[in-house]
């Protein structure tokens, strides 16, 4: 099972849910992956302190003129869709940064003057810890393509009985990268108002991804009822609640795992867990599809 | 006209509330929300729209069934694996493919492969912005369609039109709301700014984020400050990250303490300094003399 930690709000919860979800299961004897794909800020490194193991580049292939066959024609520049090619007085100039490595340029050069050439935009790195297989992935910094590096993380995972990947926040590009092929997501909010208009546009992504979800509430009795009371009429299940502890937000502050500090949440973790895989059941069972890249 | 930008590394560290404190406190001002994936800021500044355009990120494929010959050159070409033959209710393959509109990316190489001219190659309106009137004075936002990419262009887009409106209006401010992580709406919301302020929290997480976003603003030279919100959860990191961050060049602009009055204002649909005249809507007032002093 490959699930999913995501949020349209930042700072919801969801490194704490995706590490003390991982430990929990590993805890029962599963074989657990965690992805950690926020490459551009990750965190769950900081509270399950991996041994790493190895270290690798990820890289895109951008464009190459081999100058003694191109001619200048331009033809490069004008199929490139993101400006990332300039031809000045006959001299192709290549902009790696807005490369989307379409491999247009090299296509469709007339005098096959294009080769291309790995650039690097970040590392993936691999480890375990407590008996969870760990990989995380860190976007160079200026680099703008995140989500490159995301796919980068998701290729060097293995085989698990159960994958959590935590998701970056937000509803564009890398979150897209890091949940379109999980099996069920689970969004997590807070009870406020940012926490349901963001919650709105998480839930309208994976709806249009048309994965089954469930949502986890976080400080959930700081706010008001609007969150509960939107998942009723949505008929969305509420999987998860944590409530405002401070104990946890000094845990959490000094990277401690809430299951360590707080044994008894071992308890809800597992219980949710056991939401989630009914009602991920219930999805294969209703026929949902989970592979949205084949669906029209 | 001075630009400032609140930005945070981690999410959810009260960006948008610090802002909408801002846009009470400010002079003369024009209001951004460049979090447009998950925007937030109207929800406090309850913005009366007044003129609305559309947005489009680039181009989408659309493959003309009836012209299509289905000999595959597409799905070939395609980088993004963007392209299938979708599977029908009734469990048979389609005839023709299907180009995913949330995989492409708007290369166009499909369009000039296709020998039978039958993909269609058209700007997709990706979103909306706004500009608008609120209390404390004009707004740009946006809302980004379900499941988008280019934030980073809407991103531009709206700073743009915020400084056109501060320098027709002759304001002073442009405040800008940011969005979390350092990568692609990050990097074009910061970028030419007069100054970045940075929030985040006493956590090892927001420790760790902050040290990657100082990065950032000093690889793109842009002056930065950090200001710590909730620093009272965990004094000892407060005055690690300061020190981290003024070795780095980063000075402090100061500590909001932790206050649910926070979440109150939120409710209540008003910032926190108009919400409660407390210690926590002093702090905010002392971060704000600090931007303006940062300014010059």
């Amino acid at each position: 099972m490959k699930i999913a930690i995501a949020s349209g709000k930042g700072g919801t919860g969801k490194t704490t849910i995706a590490t003390n979800l991982a430990l929990t299961l590993a805890n029962t004897g599963k074989t657990i992956q965690i992805l950690d794909c926020d490459v551009e800020e990750p965190n769950c490194h900081i509270f399950l302190k991996p041994e790493i193991e190895s270290s690798s580049p990820v890289t895109v292939l951008i464009p190459k003129v081999i100058e003694e066959k191109c001619t200048g024609c331009g033809i490069c520049a004008e199929v490139c869709e993101y400006s990332a090619i300039a031809v000045i007085k006959g001299k192709v100039l290549i902009f790696p940064e807005l490369c989307h490595s379409c491999g247009a340029c090299k296509l469709f050069c007339p005098e096959d003057a294009f080769i291309e050439v790995p650039r690097e935009l970040g590392i993936v790195e691999k480890g375990k810890t407590n008996g969870i297989r760990f990989v995380h992935g860190l976007l160079n910094i200026g680099e703008l393509m995140s989500p490159a590096v995301i796919s980068g993380v998701k290729k060097v995972a293995g085989e698990s009985e159960i994958l959590i990947l935590d998701s970056p926040p937000g509803t564009s590009c890398p979150v897209i990268e890091a949940v379109k092929d999980a099996e069920f997501v689970l969004l997590v909010t807070e009870p406020t108002p940012f926490g349901l208009n963001d919650l709105e546009l998480a839930v309208g992504m994976v709806r249009e991804l048309n994965i089954p979800f469930a949502v986890a509430i976080n400080r959930s009795d700081v706010g008001n009822e609007d969150v509960k009371e939107y998942c009723k009429r949505e008929k969305i299940e509420i999987v998860l609640e944590i409530p405002d502890d401070r104990r946890i937000a000094e845990a959490y502050s000094r990277g401690e795992m809430v299951i360590h500090a707080l044994p008894e949440y071992q308890k809800t973790f597992e219980s949710c867990w056991t939401r989630i895989t009914d009602l991920h059941e219930n999805a294969l069972q209703a026929g949902q599809h989970v592979k949205a890249a084949t669906e029209s | 006209m001075k630009e400032i930008v609140v930005i945070s590394g981690k999410g959810g560290t009260g960006k948008t509330s610090i802002v909408a404190a801002f846009a009470a406190l400010a002079g003369k001002k024009v209001l951004a929300d460049c979090d447009v994936d998950a925007a937030d800021l109207h929800l406090v500044l309850n913005p009366r729209i007044e003129h609305r355009e559309d947005f489009s990120g680039g181009k989408k494929a659309k493959i003309l069934e009836d012209k299509c010959i289905a000999c595959d050159r597409c799905i070939e070409e395609c980088r993004f694996d963007a392209i299938h033959y979708p599977i029908l209710g009734n469990g048979k393959t389609a005839d023709t493919p299907y180009i995913n509109p949330i995989f492409c990316e708007g290369c166009g190489v499909c369009v000039r492969v296709c020998p039978a001219d039958a993909i269609s190659f058209e700007p997709a309106v990706n979103g909306e912005w706004y500009t608008s009137s609120t209390n404390y004075g004009p707004m740009v936002h946006a809302r980004l369609g379900m499941a988008e990419g280019n934030s980073g262009k809407l991103v531009t887009q709206i700073r743009q039109e915020a400084r056109d409106i501060a320098e027709r209006d002759n304001l002073d401010y442009i405040i800008v709301d940011g969005s979390p992580g350092i990568g692609c709406p990050v990097i074009a919301s910061i970028t030419g700014a007069d100054l970045v302020l940075v929030v985040t929290e006493p956590t090892l997480s927001g420790q760790h984020d902050l040290l990657r976003v100082a990065e950032l603003t000093a690889y793109f030279r842009i002056p930065t400050i950090v200001c710590i919100n909730k620093w009272d959860l965990n004094p000892d990191i407060t005055e690690q990250i300061e020190e981290e961050a003024k070795e780095r060049g980063v000075k402090p602009a100061g500590r909001i303490r932790y206050d649910n009055a926070i979440t109150k204002a939120q409710i209540m649909k008003t910032s926190v300094v108009e919400y409660t005249g407390g210690a926590v809507s002093s702090d905010i007032k002392a971060v704000w003399q600090n931007v303006l002093y940062s300014l010059g």
